[in-house]
């Protein structure tokens, strides 16, 4: 299928890399998106005809994603050879072409779009591996695997688009894909309403985008990326009204995608889906979207001062408040579903103070551990209830889901239990592992740039993440099993493939901090390879930065380099690892049936600030007031009534008026008739 | 003579007319519309001898249809009369609202 091109465009490399030419020539980079939609295509046609074609499901799904990771690699090599490659715009053609507005089906191929593009299919074929063990026994398994693939490809045209509404269909597509997998088991209302719930709110963030996709044309007249960063500088005033309001509406749809205060509330929910859409959809790349977006335009937000405020403020914020959350949550997905938001909350941090590498940097840390975490749970979640069911017990979500439930998973579980654990210390930020090169630079960015009560924010944040994290870990992994006792002996591990695949990504979670040593941690050569690697990226916004708000600080707030505090941070987190280690291990746990809701100051927290009921008070009662009022009133009682059934009444009684005739009587008409012919010619007489 | 010829063919339309309002037996109602068109051929053959033949052409035409007209008529009243074993048409109101 795909054998032809690629033969000739190996070889077309091999001539490439014999003549020395310094120009960057992408490698098939339409296959990179069509893979996934032949991916899509082919399962979503096997779903259809045979139910039972797993095996060539289980082939095609993960298949066309390591393909499309190939193709990825050797983009992203390529790429590497060549020093502050220019962007390549590949157009196939044109979208559509209405007055001035011209819009291409164009792919842009840059240091961003690679990595992110490297990163996607990276983390995808790991998880569509994974996929095969976890989903091996649902009747929807070709189903799910051609929606998985489409979310992919959705994905891959988001990231890979040059122009804001190519990069909108990826953005829908995306949306519809989570939308689809969130309610994969559509028969359960709670399910199908966690799908709802996640598409609604989205909504309201792709509001903000299109708005500013409209102001942005309205102002420059075009939507390629490459033409609008270079006009903006000179369009807009920096600072102004029109660029601020442009990037804030930006904003807004990160918010709803990435899952950031105000519009977080749906990822939670969406944690009801298959536990791996929940790792690749709700972790490592979709949410991520709004930190690609800002990152993208960073020119723009660089232009609007009180835009990037906004933007770091609530991405600290988030980090935050979520993190608040996470530690008293008992579901186990949920705990690592608010550490998501959290962690993006550090990825906008960075990039709202203008550390864009930063900011991408822990994008693609986070997609490997958060991840794995993710997969780990999908794990125990499997075991879990595959062991209750053998028994006969009750199975459903909410049982064996519950960390309470749980305990002492070690001794049935030990390689996820290793994979967990290099899990939480990557995300805890401890040193080697991946979190805490990325995490420490986007610490210490914040503080660079001044912002000290962001940098204390998000201090506090890791902290928080430490502390959570672990708890998670001794929940789950360490103590006494508080699975029930009769089922505890069926408690088995997870099949071979998806071992695999946590293993791939524990490597992952290990090895993919070192792209970027920061340039000041003492003992440690420095390496900014990625720093390097994506400086032609984000040269511009930089430069528009720099110009306005000079260079970024060397010392913290509290005085120190990078270097010490990145120590001092992972020392303070490796403290609160081992301290809520030793708290917890011994702790006592209720069964969840049993437990009492948390008191005390414990309740905010474990009842999650309260902002469901808040936004349920505030905007789903009114709004199902005013909805009840349309039904009602205006539909049933204007339209309805007055309007369809009035015309009606009122055609009947016409009706029923001039019937009356009609009597049937020949001497009647007769008498009509001649009566007319007599006004007739009285009329004419006169 | 053409005074006398008009007023001869009014008084027979009056009467024509004045039977289909009056009389209820469909075979009388039936001559009485016979009675009109015979009035209006009289008349059309009084006044085409000053105006001209195509009065005694139109009166062909009128008579032709009304042989039809007649042939369809009595088939219809003897029809009904098979079936309500009546001719008065106070009886036949099935076309009413």
């Amino acid at each position: 299928m795909v054998g032809l091109p690629v033969l000739d465009s190996l070889l077309a490399l091999v001539q490439e890399a014999t003549t020395h030419e310094h120009a960057y020539v992408p490698f098939l980079p339409s296959w990179m998106i069509l893979l996934p939609f032949i991916g899509f295509v082919v399962n979503g046609a096997v779903g259809y005809l045979g139910p039972d074609r797993r095996r060539l499901v289980s082939v095609v799904g993960p298949g066309v994603l390591g393909l499309s990771f190939l193709v990825a690699a050797v983009n992203l090599v390529l790429l590497m050879g060549v020093h502050d490659a220019e962007p390549v715009i590949r157009s196939y053609w044109t979208w559509m072409e209405v007055g001035q507005l011209r819009i291409e089906a164009a792919l842009q191929l840059d240091q961003l779009s690679v990595i992110m593009a490297l990163v996607v299919t990276c983390v995808s074929f790991i998880i569509h591996v994974y996929s095969i063990g976890y989903m091996r026994e649902d009747p929807g398994y070709a189903r799910y695997f051609s929606f998985l693939n489409l979310f992919v490809f959705f994905m891959l045209v988001l990231v890979l688009a040059a122009n804001f509404a190519l990069m909108f269909v990826g953005w829908e597509g995306v949306g519809l894909c989570s939308y689809l997998l969130i309610g994969f088991w559509f028969t359960e209302p709670a399910k199908a309403d966690a799908g709802q719930k996640a598409f609604i709110v989205n909504r309201i963030g792709d509001f903000g985008f299109l708005v500013a996709m409209f102001a942005l044309f309205a102002y420059l007249g075009t939507l390629d990326f490459q033409a609008v960063f270079a006009i903006a500088p000179r369009a807009f005033e920096y600072g102004g009204a029109a660029i601020t309001l442009i990037t804030l509406f930006l904003f807004l749809g990160c918010t709803g995608k990435s899952a950031q205060i105000p519009l977080y509330v749906w990822l939670p929910d969406a944690m009801h889906g298959p536990t791996p859409v929940s790792a690749l959809i709700h972790a490592a790349t979709m949410v991520t979207a709004g930190v690609y977006l800002v990152a993208r335009t960073g020119v723009l937000f660089a232009l609007a001062p009180l835009s990037m405020s906004v933007v770091a403020v609530v991405g600290a914020v988030t980090a935050t408040f979520a993190a608040t959350i996470a530690v008293q949550q008992f579901d186990i997905k949920r705990v690592i579903a608010y550490s998501t938001i959290s962690q993006i909350g550090y990825m906008f941090l960075a990039v709202g103070v203008g550390a864009y590498t930063a900011g991408i940097f822990h994008l693609a840390t986070h997609a490997f551990f958060k991840a794995l975490l993710f997969l780990a749970s999908g794990a125990v979640i499997h075991a879990m209830h595959h062991a209750l069911e053998h028994v006969g017990a009750e199975a459903g979500e909410d049982v064996t889901q519950d960390m309470r439930n749980m305990g002492g998973l070690v001794s049935y579980l030990p390689t996820t239990f290793r994979a967990a654990w290099i899990g939480a210390l990557a995300l805890a930020g401890i040193f080697p592992l991946a979190g805490f090169f990325s995490k420490d630079e986007i610490i210490w960015s914040a503080g660079a740039r001044g912002q000290t009560v962001l940098w204390v924010l998000a201090l506090l944040t890791a902290l928080l993440t430490a502390g959570y994290i672990t708890r998670w870990l001794v929940m789950v992994f360490h103590g006494a099993s508080r699975v029930e006792e009769g089922a505890r002996r069926h408690l088995h591990a997870a099949p071979t493939v998806m071992l695999v695949a946590l293993a791939l990504l524990a490597v992952g979670s290990v090895a993919s901090g070192w792209v970027n040593v920061p340039e000041a941690v003492p003992l440690l050569p420095e390496f900014t390879w990625l720093h390097q690697f994506l400086h032609p990226s984000f040269a511009a916004a930089e430069h528009v930065l720099v110009e306005h708000m000079g260079e970024a600080a060397q010392a913290a707030p509290l005085g120190g380099g990078e270097g010490t505090w990145a120590m001092l941070s992972t020392i303070a987190a490796l403290l609160v690892v081992i301290f809520t280690f030793m708290a917890l291990r011994g702790k006592k746990y209720a069964a969840a049936r049993e437990a009492a809701e948390p008191g005390g100051l414990w309740r905010p927290l474990y009842r999650k600030w309260y902002v469901d009921e808040l936004y349920d008070l505030v905007i789903v009662r009114p709004f199902k007031a005013l909805c009840r009022f349309s039904w009602r009133v205006i539909d049933q009682g204007l339209i309805d009534g007055a309007l369809v059934d009035g015309v009606a009444y009122t055609t009947r009684f016409g009706g029923w008026v001039v019937s009356r005739f009609q009597t049937g009587y020949v001497g009647t008409y007769v008498l009509i008739i001649v009566l007319g012919v007599l006004i007739i010619l009285g009329a004419l007489a006169l | 003579m053409l005074i006398q010829s008009l007023v001869l063919s009014a008084v027979l339309f009056a009467i024509g007319v004045a039977g289909v309002l009056l009389r209820r037996n469909a075979i009388v109602m039936f001559m009485c519309i016979e009675l009109m068109l015979n009035a209006v051929n009289l008349f059309l053959v009084a006044v085409s001898r000053y105006a001209g033949i195509e009065g005694q052409i139109f009166v062909m035409f009128v008579m032709t249809v009304a042989a039809a007209e007649a042939a369809v008529g009595l088939a219809i009243i003897i029809s009904i009369f098979r079936h309500y074993e009546s001719v008065d048409v106070r009886n036949f109101r099935l076309l009413r609202w």
